[in-house]
């Protein structure tokens, strides 16, 4: 589908969260995520009183959120009382402030003149406390925000918020969280939606990312930063699209979320014109059991043997409508099964213009149809499910199909590796918030005088690596992306040429990442440490990948330890190449001082890494020279 | 005319006429906000406005050089409709006596304001659990954060469960805050007497404006200790751990908080807890405990206390003069000493002037756990010499509420003695079995 976006009126905002590379924000442990198991779980409940509830999650129930238990895991010695909401939380961390003005002022914005901490309630139970906090630092304002070729994209907000746990496993009658991440400081940018194009979309994330890595104070790494897109057209919804990890997708994602927006209005003109009315949805909820009662289906006789039951409704003048392709490999039914699993915990949906199918014969389904009342024109949809489940589900299909009739329904989606997108829930009520009184507001001038001088924009940073250390504009950019300039800057005092030295950092690790090593294994500590063994001649730059990847498997603890294994004597060279020699004499006789190249190619096949290139460069000439007179 | 905001701000406010909660448009430089004012709490400065953003942000701008304009007046903060309450014959009448604390409270979102309930419908609205198990009803005393209350709002609090149990109740529940609920409970324990009904005593340490309280399950246990339990006491009921699971019944004069803000802040002190509280069940945990009684209750209440009576920490170093000044002062002085009952060899003459005087001196320890045990060493010895009572393994503050009980009775120092001596409420004479000392690392 060709789409001028200028036509659809398309509008994107995004929201980036970044966490910052200090200690927590309300307390003073450190900002580290663990990968052992917890030391203890602690188990709590969450209660909203029963007339707020609806208004702050549209699709909580109460009496689930009440009988809903949370697990947390604690760790003795990097979590405290704090995350565990055993204690109050301490002064907000004026380091994570400090870096958060930072960013708003490198952008332009304006600062409050004082930080207000809020509760923002949040029942997922994602905070032990049941409220996140966070605190608005900086507006936007007209002369804020980053250039893009499509035009200027305005700032809107700069919040600093604490990082919610780490969820671990989620059912309906618990969930598991890990307290690690809980209270790391997490920066939200929040743009206007000046976003006109999904290109724009990417270039914009790209430069709020870049001036977030300038301040060479944000963690890097695997969920350190997280974007959020807004994406809405003229005559659709805003839909919220979470968890895009990936820039390069974000184009993808704006474009097949334009694509359904279109598909569901065009739907919703072709129910209208077929008069479909919305309290024609209003229809009970019927057991069709009985049509199944000789099913060859497999996905019918195991659910039967699990003790469940087959539930159906009649969808009146929808015939065609759910196998409606809405992105690309994603038809229509699929948005109603999403809603079916979010809202009735089951495992999807059957509808009729997907059967015949799944083992599901003509009669049987003739016989639904008739269960059911169907006439030509009307579909159908079928749960498998208990019987409270199978209802939760069927009517939050019933509403979704009326909202078919509306056009497109505001949603919170979850962006997906293809481009496409899930429904996740319905875009919450507006944030109930109040004031943490257990933390004192913050004057922000004070902070302000501290931040003597903004750090360089990453133009300048990237034009000055460039420069003094000679690099191309593409390795000072990969240099910079990676968040290792500093990196860089200590490890050329070593004296290695600078442009292996960045190719280190970069394109090797790249490169070792591509063949699946796991080089998040590889420390700063491991650069340093190969740079200076390159500086002293005792490494050859050769060896430098196989160096990196033993390192990241774990097989040396240390560069030394791999060096004190592979290093190879002037006398063992020797002997290589005599070898070499003798198996190609005929050759090297034939073509004498002009073989050179052929033997030393040979020889380091046998050597590379082992040995300084130079070393062996010389001594092939020596021994090459040897060879041809004692003939 | 309603504005929380002094000094400097106050002056630049009410001159354009602006109060609590209006909606204004303010303009500094090339910036304009537009938002809700929020009443400022009297320790912030007076430089500031605090402004609630349409999307639910409070920030604080700086007065200088503002140009504000009203774009609304305030409205009062709503009432949200709650159903009305309807009395069940199956279930038993229990009150809720709110002295403070923040459990019959909550948050009004769109000011952020924390607002009392009117009605015990309210707190239903939040613990709906209640309804099930009690009627409930509020008989509202006062509200004062716990640490400023005094021996006369113990009268106040003890005349009040009297006649709510005179009245027919089966059991009463206290809302009180958490600082010094335990001195409340051992108080109630001394003036209630021939008490057969539950008198819960109940707060919570996350208050109940914040999801995760600790508040709704306390409530729960409580209500159905002072419907249900057999135990007729005064006791606290809190979290027993810091899971949202069962929450502990601690007798009133063995229960000290010893955590500033863990949910299980309130643990018993020489003896176990009386009973472990789950959502739907009592589990009783000792056999040690006066039972409750059928039918109307009987109770008796004596409130005489005299309050004239200090609690003196023992330290090293600690000067004659701090003594010989509590002495003059007061008439009666509790002591947490040192180790089992000590304090330091110089105080012991003016202890015996002190008691010589008609002052009874009784001597508790700071270690809290154990009995103290005044034979041991010298300095003990010297002590009983001067005429000290010894405390037993009463805590510190129990003996302190009791000599206050006790010098409300009589000033005979002999009678005063006896007195300290009996166990009354079960604040004395624990059996300390190897199981009532609490280290969480064993
Ligand atoms: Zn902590």
């Amino acid at each position: 589908m060709d789409i001028n976006y200028e036509k659809v009126g398309l509008k994107v905002g995004l929201e980036i969260h970044q966490r910052l590379d200090t200690h927590k924000l309300f307390c003073s442990c450190p900002s580290i995520m663990r990968e052992d198991e917890p030391h203890e779980w602690i188990r709590r409940r969450l209660s909203v009183s029963y007339s707020e509830l609806g208004t702050i999650d549209p699709a909580a129930r109460f009496e689930s959120l009440r009988k809903r238990d949370f697990l947390y895991g604690i760790y003795y010695d990097t979590t405290c009382e704090v995350e565990a909401d055993e204690a109050p939380p301490h002064p907000m961390n004026e380091e994570a402030l400090e870096i958060s003005l930072t960013i708003a002022l490198m952008l332009g914005m304006e600062p409050v003149d004082e930080v207000h901490v809020m509760r923002k309630i949040v029942v997922d139970g994602s905070n032990t406390t049941g409220f996140q906090r966070t605190a608005l630092v900086a507006l936007g304002g007209e002369g804020s925000g980053i250039e893009t070729k499509w035009g200027r994209v305005r700032m809107a907000t700069l919040c600093l918020e604490e990082e919610s746990a780490y969820i671990v496993e989620s059912k309906s009658e618990r969930a598991k969280y890990r307290l690690d991440r809980l209270g790391i400081p997490l920066v939200e940018l929040a743009t206007e939606p000046d976003i006109m194009y999904p290109e724009q979309a990417r270039e914009a994330a790209l430069k709020l990312g870049r001036i977030l890595r300038a301040t060479g104070k944000v963690q890097r790494g695997l969920g350190t930063i997280r974007q959020d897109i807004n994406v809405s057209i003229e005559g659709g919804a805003r839909q919220e699209i979470k968890g895009v990890q990936d820039l390069d997708l974000i184009p993808e994602i704006i474009r097949r979320e334009v694509v359904r927006q279109l598909n569901l209005l065009s739907i919703r003109d072709e129910l209208r014109s077929r008069d479909v009315k919305e309290e024609d949805l209003d229809i009970p909820i019927v057991d069709v059991t009985s049509a199944f009662s000789s099913s060859k289906s497999k996905l019918i006789t195991k659910a039967l043997s699990r003790g469940e039951r087959v539930y159906g409704i009649k969808v009146k003048g929808f015939s065609g409508i759910l196998g409606k392709e809405l992105q690309p490999g994603r038809r229509f039914g699929k948005e109603l099964a999403d809603y079916a699993k979010v809202f009735g915990g089951v495992e999807g949906i059957l509808h009729g213009d997907e059967l015949p199918g799944y083992g599901i014969g003509k009669d049987e389904v003739n016989e639904v149809r008739e269960l059911l009342g169907c006439d030509e024109g009307d579909s159908f949809v079928l749960v498998l499910g208990r019987e409270d489940a199978a209802k939760l589900a069927l009517d939050s299909v019933r509403e979704r199909l009326k909202q078919a009739l509306r056009g497109v329904p505001n949603e919170t989606r979850r962006a997906l590796p293809d481009g496409n997108t899930a429904f996740m829930r319905p875009m919450p009520g507006s944030a109930r918030m109040y004031p943490e009184t257990d933390v004192m507001p913050v004057n922000v001038r004070p902070v302000l005088e501290r931040i003597k001088e903004l750090p360089p924009m990453p133009e300048d940073q990237v034009r000055e690596l460039m420069e003094k250390y000679d690099l191309t504009e593409e390795l000072a950019w990969e240099i910079f992306d990676d968040g290792k300039v500093k990196l860089f800057e200590r490890l050329s005092r070593y004296g290695v040429p600078t442009r292996f030295l960045a190719s280190m950092l970069v394109s090797m690790v790249r490169s070792l990442k591509r063949e699946s090593e796991p080089v998040e294994n590889l420390g700063e500590e491991h650069f340093e440490e190969i740079a200076k063994l390159l500086g002293e001649g005792s490494l050859a730059k050769e060896a430098v990948p196989e160096v990196l990847r033993s390192l990241s498997r774990g097989e040396y603890s240390s560069a030394e330890e791999y060096v004190k294994t592979h290093r190879m004597s002037v006398d063992e060279l020797d002997k290589v190449i005599e070898q070499v020699l003798e198996k190609l004499s005929s050759k090297v006789r034939e073509r004498g001082e002009r073989a050179y190249g052929m033997v030393m190619g040979e020889v380091m096949k046998e050597v590379r890494g082992k040995i300084d290139g130079s070393i062996v460069s010389k001594r092939v000439k020596e021994k090459l020279e040897e060879f041809l007179k004692a003939r | 005319m309603t504005l929380h905001y002094r000094g400097k701000a106050k002056r630049i406010l009410s001159s354009l006429g602006v109060e609590d909660y209006d909606r204004i448009r303010i303009r500094k430089g090339s910036l304009v906000y537009e938002g809700i004012v929020i009443p400022r709490p009297e320790i912030f400065d007076d430089e500031h406005l605090i402004l609630k953003l349409d999307s639910g942000y409070n920030i604080g701008i700086h007065l200088d050089g503002v140009e504000i304009e009203v774009l609304e007046k305030g409205k009062p903060i709503q009432r949200k409709e709650v159903p009305s309450l309807r009395f069940r014959e199956d279930l038993p009448y229990v009150p809720l006596i709110v002295t403070g604390g923040t459990i019959t409270s909550r948050v009004d979102y769109s000011t952020g304001a924390v607002i009392s309930h009117e009605k015990p419908e309210e707190l239903l609205d939040i613990v709906p659990e209640l309804a099930e198990i009690v009627n409930i009803d509020y008989v509202p005393l006062f509200a004062e954060f716990s640490e400023n209350l005094t021996p006369d709002h113990w009268r106040k609090i003890a005349k009040a469960v009297y006649d709510e149990l005179r009245r027919g109740a089966e059991g009463v529940i206290i809302a009180h805050g958490t600082d010094t609920m335990h001195f409340t409970a051992a108080a109630l324990a001394f003036m209630l007497h021939n008490l057969d009904k539950p008198v819960v005593l109940v707060g919570s340490q996350r208050s109940i404006d914040r999801p995760s309280t600790d508040a709704i399950l306390n409530l729960i246990a409580a209500a159905r200790v002072a419907a249900q339990g057999p135990i007729a006491e005064s006791v606290i009921v809190m979290h027993g751990s810091p899971h949202d699971d069962y929450a502990f019944v601690i007798r009133g004069v063995k229960a000290r908080k010893l955590h500033t803000s863990r949910r299980d802040a309130f643990q018993p002190v020489n003896e176990p807890p009386i009973a472990k509280v789950t959502r739907e069940k009592i589990e009783l945990l000792s056999n040690k405990f006066n039972p409750r009684r059928e039918g109307r209750s009987r109770v008796e209440l004596d409130d005489r206390l005299e309050p004239n009576v200090a609690l003196l920490h023992v330290w090293p170093g600690m000067p004659e003069d701090m003594l010989r000044y509590a002495g003059e002062r007061f008439k009666g002085i509790v002591m947490a000493g040192t180790g089992l009952g000590h304090v330091p060899r110089w105080l012991i003459p003016i202890v015996g002037e002190i008691v010589g005087s008609g002052v009874p001196v009784v001597v508790t320890s700071q270690c809290l756990f154990g009995r103290v045990d005044l034979q041991v060493y010298e300095t003990g010895r010297r002590l009983l010499v001067a005429g000290v009572i010894p405390g037993g393994d009463m805590l510190p503050e129990v003996a302190l509420i009791k000599l206050m009980y006790a010098l409300g009775h009589t000033s005979d120092i002999e009678e005063i003695r006896r007195i300290m001596q009996t166990n009354i409420a079960g604040e004395l004479g624990a059996h300390l079995g190897l199981n009532v000392f609490p280290p969480c690392w064993r």
